[in-house]
């Protein structure tokens, strides 16, 4: 159970929180104008948003000091996670780099 | 029937059961909105080479960092409630949630009305191509998670916000587990803008 006097303590690292979700927004619509290429700019823009994710899950959902249980719900979940996002790449492993073309060739497939 | 440990920590967990209840629900949002990513690069890494166009090209992403912000500023809004409650104050604790609801309208009605609703106009449905298609289901999707939201921070709000004069801890358990869900959504969002704005 949280005390008043630690929640008072919290005020201004939300606050710091705030200031750092902002300032990665922002960066990250800059580097977007980079055109740094397609792999590099998913990188980047993934990097980023791993780091604002971080700083929503910890400190406002206040990860950084939870029970062991719900570390342990979300260690299962992302393992599971991991897995459906393989299982859908196995449908497609031995198609990497070999361009389908659909028997209509002309139709647009997107 | 009385619900068990809504306010005492259960003696296994240490946890109120409340809290354990909203992290199982949110693991299965993890699963559904995982599922939704994991289709995306699929149909991304799928498509012929040049033929699937950058976000940048045909959605706004002015209005997308606008609405991020808002999001950002909601999330921070809601915490606010939460340590307000703690600290005893039930005022600010109606100012920064009323804040929350006004901001999570204000998303949705650039989402409709900035972005839907021209598109639209445009004669840009789910159904053109597969971009539109993964573009209005992940968001749509993301959007009725705000939408529930906002209807569950109105009730706390307004009629649930009684339970303060009686129970004051249990009430800020439940603003407690309700925020847990709004940061899930913030969160969701923040990796939702890039993927589908900016790449």
């Amino acid at each position: 159970m949280e005390r008043a006097e630690d929640v008072k303590k919290h005020i201004k690292v939300y606050l710091w929180v705030f200031a750092g979700l902002v300032i990665g927004t922002i960066v990250t619509v800059a580097v977007s104008n980079l055109q740094a290429g397609v792999a590099l700019g998913i990188f980047i823009a993934m990097v980023i948003a791993t780091f604002k994710g971080s700083l929503v899950a910890g400190f406002f959902m206040h990860l950084r000091t939870e029970k062991k249980l719900i570390y342990f719900v979300l260690g299962i979940t992302a393992l599971l996670l991991l897995v459906l996002m393989f299982i859908t790449f196995f449908t497609i492993g031995d198609q990497v780099g070999v361009q389908i073309v659909p028997e209509s060739a002309g139709h647009s497939v997107h | 029937m009385e619900i068990p440990y809504t306010v005492d920590a259960h003696p296994e967990t240490g946890l109120h059961n409340s809290k354990i209840g909203i992290w199982l629900f949110l693991a299965s949002e993890v699963m559904l909105f995982g599922g939704l990513f994991s289709a995306y690069i699929l149909l991304r890494t799928g498509s012929l080479p040049g033929v699937w166009p950058l976000g940048s090209d045909i959605l706004s992403v002015p209005i997308g960092t606008f609405n991020t912000l808002v999001l950002i500023i909601s999330s921070v809004t809601m915490v606010m409630s939460w340590a307000s409650l703690k600290m005893n104050d039930f005022s600010k604790y109606k100012l920064y949630m009323g804040t929350t609801i006004l901001l999570g309208s204000l998303f949705l009605v650039i989402k409709i009305f900035y972005e839907y609703i021209p598109k639209f106009s445009h004669h840009h449905f789910p159904s053109t191509d597969t971009f539109y298609a993964i573009y209005f289901t992940l968001t749509g999707l993301h959007g009725l998670h705000v939408l529930g939201g906002i209807l569950v921070n109105l009730y706390f709000w307004g009629p649930g916000s009684k339970l303060w004069k009686t129970e004051p801890e249990r009430f800020s358990n439940r603003i407690e587990v309700a925020g847990l869900y709004w940061h899930f959504v913030d969160l969701v969002w923040i990796f939702l803008f890039p993927t589908l704005y900016l790449l």
